[in-house]
């Protein structure tokens, strides 16, 4: 039978083709709309790596100014000073960690077609791929005696790679980072976290970076951070030495706690807690982070609701939008109640030759259903055409925010299919219950 | 096969209560062919509408084929009117946009026929009514009278026990509704029974028996004609229930 209502419910949509696209119209728009916040807000919310999010603990501690809090009411700084992050290092507490800070390097080719650009690097341990479960196309990352050597290697993004290297295998090959040689020894595959949960400070719809160095050769070479940096206390700061030894906070730090075979992953945490407040407590007596111990272990989702990574304004905007996608159901609703009424005399026809309410509404919900699908379709045509005007808007860094995946396409027609459905019950019911007899000599 | 006993049916508004049907009795045999008249606002219309199980009654009961329809689901009624009537409607009722041969579909698509058998039905149900050619037209591409022959048609399609036709020459010529009475004759001789509201006294006279209904009873009942046509198990059913219904009318009047 769904396939007879089918080819009725197109018959009685070109039967009445101006009302029909008012209603698909109704429908597109409110999905329009409704898509294009929900798609950026779905994205912003997105658990950037749910297989271990709740395992990754961004780490936190208040060396910030004793007077005043980061944030209010009592946030602590999102990232660490260089000292702090050094010293976390060298605990053997976490099954993985790593420091890291965002930096820029101007590139050579050795290809000299290609002309130098600007590359940012996250430079960091050799725990970050591990940590953030990076995958690799070719070769793999550095060893822990890179981290704390002048090893001059690189780990290439699948974007530089393509660009300086066509995609091919470039592991043992060279490039020039601030007229330095560079050994490829690894090449990532697509790898472009939304939410960049590891480093939301400076950007969290930001891409990733286009290459990856240890943090052991970055300093030796002086590749100050590209990122922010942010400071309380007013400081004599000329020199590297100084810039590294000041109370400046610029390095992102992370850890993973998920626990052995003889602790739980909430034993390791508690221990790794009590480790920091106990380093925050020897640093208190060197004259040091004078706020009282506010020592944080966000996990991701936890890290992410914190640094406010999807504003109030953008819940808002998304409850606006199925405000309106609300208010252009009720005027579909007064339209379908049109059409239906219009179309009682045959509705009634069929109950007269034998068709029962329940089928009559089967065939009105068919109806209603396929132009939820229309409307649906074209309201997936209006969202891709707002987010090209958000990325308009907003530029680039929110690229990754403004793309219409298979599961928001789905979720866009299972909407539009379910406020259809919702919109056309009362009409349906109301016409499905009239009795046919009256409005047979109405045909 | 339609026994009505002491049926009411009231409309009620805010203000006004109006019997439709009074205490409204009668019985019609297998193969029948009944003419039903009586001045506007008689009833004839309700007692169609209660026959074709469209309406529903205050009180009294209506069997059909021997069992009553009180208190079933409008699943069920549904079901029996697809089944066991055959709708034919003044105005034709056809749906616009449907083909001929669509029309005719629409009932046997409620029943779960098989699309070959729908097929053969419809194809036989055409032929019947010698609108075969014409099945891929629209309704609007035929005259009046080929209208009601598809109406007709598409009554006849699922092989139902009684056939409800109100008004069916109503608003044709005069050639145009003897030929669409004769294919009712035709369609009766063959064994169907026919129950027919009318307002023609000339169309009453053809059928084999003729009811009038007055204020929402039957009030006069005339065995019009014997035609001789039936000489099967079904007539005699018939003779007797016009008997029946006689005696019910000395009984109401």
């Amino acid at each position: 039978m769904f396939r007879y209502y089918l080819q009725l419910a197109l018959k009685s949509l070109k039967r009445n083709p101006v009302l029909s696209a008012l209603m698909v119209m109704a429908i597109a728009i409110g999905i329009g709309a409704c898509m294009t916040t929900l798609t950026v807000y779905s994205l912003m919310a997105a658990d950037p790596i749910p297989q271990k999010s709740d395992r990754l603990y961004a780490v936190r501690l208040d060396s910030w100014d004793p007077n005043q809090p980061w944030a209010e009411p009592n946030e602590p700084p999102p990232e660490l000073t260089y000292r702090d992050a050094m010293a976390l290092m060298r605990s053997d507490i976490p099954t993985a960690h790593a420091a890291m800070y965002k930096g820029a390097f101007a590139l050579q080719p050795d290809d000299k077609s290609i002309p130098a650009y600007l590359v940012f690097a996250r430079i960091t341990f050799k725990d970050f791929f591990s940590l953030f479960d990076v995958p690799f196309q070719y070769g793999n990352g550095w060893d822990s005696s890179a981290d704390t050597s002048l090893s001059q290697v690189v780990v290439l993004g699948k974007a530089a790679n393509d660009r300086l290297f066509g995609g091919a295998d470039s592991v043992g090959k060279t490039v020039r980072l601030n007229d330095k040689a560079f050994k490829v020894i690894g090449v990532l595959a697509d790898w472009n976290p939304t939410p960049k949960f590891y480093d939301v400070n400076n950007g969290a719809f930001n891409d990733a970076e286009d290459i990856y160095l240890p943090f052991g050769v970055a300093l030796p070479l002086q590749v100050r951070t590209a990122g922010n940096t942010n400071g309380w206390k007013p400081e004599n700061i000329d020199t590297i030495e100084s810039f590294l030894n000041s109370e400046l906070v610029w390095i992102q730090f992370w850890a993973q706690l998920d626990g052995s075979d003889t602790e739980s992953p909430a034993e390791q945490k508690a221990r790794y807690q009590s480790f920091l407040d106990s380093y925050v407590m020897e640093q208190k007596k060197l004259g040091r982070f004078e706020r009282p111990l506010n020592n944080r272990l966000s996990d991701v989702n936890q890290f992410m609701s914190e640094r406010e990574v999807v504003g109030e304004d953008n819940r808002v905007l998304v409850g606006l939008s199925f405000l309106f996608l609300a208010v252009c159901l009720i005027n579909m609703i007064g339209l379908l109640l049109a059409k239906f009424l219009g179309r009682a005399p045959e509705l009634a026809l069929r109950r007269a030759l034998g068709a029962s309410q329940w089928q009559v509404l089967q065939l009105n919900l068919v109806e209603v259903s396929l132009i939820g699908v229309i409307g649906g379709l074209l309201g997936l045509l209006f969202a891709w055409f707002g987010l090209i005007a958000v990325r308009a808007l907003y530029g680039d860094g929110y690229g990754a925010l403004t793309s219409l995946n298979g599961t928001l396409a789905a979720q866009a027609l299972l909407i539009a299919i379910t406020a259809s459905i919702l919109a056309g019950l009362y009409p349906a019911l109301r016409v499905g219950r009239m009795a046919p007899a009256g409005l047979l000599k109405t045909q | 096969m339609l026994k009505m006993h002491n049926l009411n049916k009231i409309y009620r508004t805010d203000l006004v209560e109006t019997h439709a049907l009074r205490q409204f009795h009668l019985e019609v045999g297998d193969g029948e062919f009944v003419a039903v008249t009586g001045p506007s606002g008689s009833g004839k219309t309700t007692f169609l509408n209660i026959a074709g199980l469209l309406e529903t009654f205050d009180d009294g009961d209506y069997l059909l084929d021997g069992k009553s329809v009180k208190g079933l689901n409008d699943t069920q009624l549904s079901q029996l009117r697809n089944e066991k009537i055959g709708f034919i409607f003044q105005s034709f009722n056809l749906i616009p946009d449907l083909s001929i041969w669509d029309n005719v579909d629409v009932p046997l698509r409620y029943r779960k026929f098989s699309a070959a058998e729908r097929k053969e039905r419809i194809d036989n149900a055409l032929a019947k009514v010698g609108l075969s050619a014409r099945a891929k037209h629209l309704p609007s591409q035929l005259s009046g009278g080929q209208q009601q022959r598809v109406a007709i048609a598409r009554a006849l399609a699922g092989s139902p026990r009684f056939l409800l036709a109100d008004e069916p020459t109503g608003n044709l010529d005069s050639t145009m509704a003897r030929q669409v009475m004769e294919l009712l004759e035709q369609i009766h001789d063959e064994g169907t029974t026919i129950i027919m509201v009318t307002h023609d006294p000339s169309l009453a006279k053809r059928a084999q028996r003729h009811i009038q209904v007055l204020d929402g009873r039957v009030s006069d009942l005339h065995v019009v004609r014997d035609t001789g046509r039936h000489d099967n198990e079904a007539h005699r059913g018939h003779s007797h229930a016009v008997a029946t219904a006689a005696a019910a009318v000395g009984e109401t009047a």
